[in-house]
């Protein structure tokens, strides 16, 4: 019997777009249902009762949650093809490390940085931040080809995904990513030169302009 | 020794408890360095540059800090006694309790350093909505969040289990009762009961002074 892999997620997450670039590395056929987080779907709620969030991945009726989460899982049921994360116990703890890194760091940080106001105070303390955030990843990076070394992994596309939101933190945090990271940048068009990567990450013109219309929406512009 | 186990832990600190336990269940032998949380050891700064924080794990010198992190590491380093199911789907579950529990630790610092009136009481019902969930989705009518016996997420939430009866007789307001919630009430007396459990607990009054002064001292700094 066939599986059914079922994607409940959100065309700008970048959480969503990490299952879709694991899906992609592992050749995994799924339906994509975009969800309005707006208006949720019973589907939605049904499926993710607890935090009512997505990405939601729906294998064989069951609902995994939690992007990392997803991530690991679809790791282990996929398994012949494209291991995300190495073998060795101690390399895994890394990667968990900094992925988990990743998600206690970044999103916070750069949300503070698209939703300040102005220049002032407020900008410059969200752009310390967030420009410090990513120097330690890219420290962590090092002369290496991806965060799993030589082979693109679960580091990677926990922290890849957020690529297409870098034009919008630039924009709104009056700074240039590349000024400030260029080794970052260059893992950035590294990883975007693989398919699994640039068919999964939304276009970064309108992610630019859907969080210019939430800064009108929110009053800040 | 394991080729050489360090744990750099904190006496009161749950996070290191968890990884004492999952060595202690796992029969791993260790060193453990108490750490000096006002005067940081170089050992501590060197092993997690990126938070200072304890519990750190130290493996033939090789260090892993977080503890999630750490107890899915002696997880697959020491197999025996496995605290995670094998199931893919399984151990989604798993991770995600892990996870929850995690992401639910302010909702319980809130009530902790919670005085009195309507923010005491904002925060003893938004606690007492996660324990609910927990209790309902969580466990569910198992023993343990395990299932028959204790796993990863019966480790990783064991701070339910001894260290919020400091909370809820700091605050005085308890929480956790056989009438509101008997399978967690259940659970908190089954899971002290766990020999591995039992015999590793910092000493309950000496552990509520602690929390009592880490309040007051919260509490004056709001």
């Amino acid at each position: 019997m066939a599986d059914e892999v079922i994607l409940l997620d959100f065309w700008a997450s970048m959480f969503g777009m990490r299952v879709r670039v694991a899906l992609a590395e592992k050749g995994v056929h799924y339906e994509y249902k975009e969800q309005d987080l707006r208006n949720k779907s019973p589907l939605l709620l049904q499926m993710n009762p607890i935090h009512k969030k997505i990405p939601v991945l729906i294998h064989n009726g069951k609902p995994i949650c939690e992007s990392l989460i997803i991530v690991q899982y679809i790791d282990e049921v996929w398994h012949d093809k494209s291991p995300l994360l190495a073998s060795d116990p101690y390399q895994k703890a890394q990667a968990r490390f900094w992925a988990d890194y990743v998600d206690k760091k970044l999103y916070d940080t750069g949300s503070k940085l698209w939703t300040a106001k102005g220049k002032g105070e407020e900008q410059e303390a969200a752009k310390k931040d967030f420009i410090e955030v990513l120097k330690v990843l890219e420290g962590e990076l090092g002369d290496e080809a991806y965060f799993g070394g030589q082979s693109f992994g679960f580091v990677d596309i926990s922290l890849v995904t957020f690529s297409c939101w870098f034009p919008a933190y630039e924009t709104f945090g009056n700074l240039s990513i590349e000024k400030e990271c260029p080794k970052l940048m260059a893992w950035v068009k590294r990883c975007k030169e693989k398919e699994s990567v640039s068919k999964s990450l939304a276009d970064e013109k309108v992610v630019l302009e859907f969080l210019g219309t939430m800064r009108k929406t929110l009053g800040i512009d | 020794m394991e080729e050489g186990v360090k744990v750099v832990g904190f006496w009161p600190s749950p996070y290191s408890q968890k990884v004492i336990w999952a060595l202690k269940q796992k029969g791993v032998a260790y060193d453990y360095i108490e750490e000096d949380l006002s005067n940081k050891s170089q050992l501590l700064m060197k092993s997690n540059p990126v938070y200072k924080k304890i519990p750190v794990l130290l493996h033939g010198g090789k260090p892993i800090a977080e503890s999630s992190v750490i107890l899915e590491y002696i997880e697959e380093t020491w197999p025996q006694n496995p605290l995670l199911p094998k199931e893919a789907y399984e151990r989604a579950s798993a991770r995600f309790w892990i996870q929850f529990g995690a992401e639910k630790g302010p909702t319980f610092g809130s009530l902790f350093t919670s005085t009195a009136g309507e923010e005491q009481d904002k925060a003893a019902k938004d606690a007492l909505e996660v324990l609910k969930i927990l209790e309902e989705q969580g466990l569910g009518n198992n023993k343990f969040f395990g299932g028959d016996s204790i796993n990863l997420v019966d480790l990783a939430l064991g701070w339910l289990a001894h260290w919020f009866q400091c909370i809820e007789e700091l605050v005085e307001i308890k929480l956790i009762e056989p009438t509101t919630l008997p399978r967690l009430h259940a659970w908190v007396e089954n899971f002290n009961q766990v020999p591995v459990i039992h015999e590793n607990l910092p000493d309950k009054k000496r552990l509520l002074a602690h929390m009592k002064s880490i309040r007051e001292m919260s509490i004056s700094a709001k």
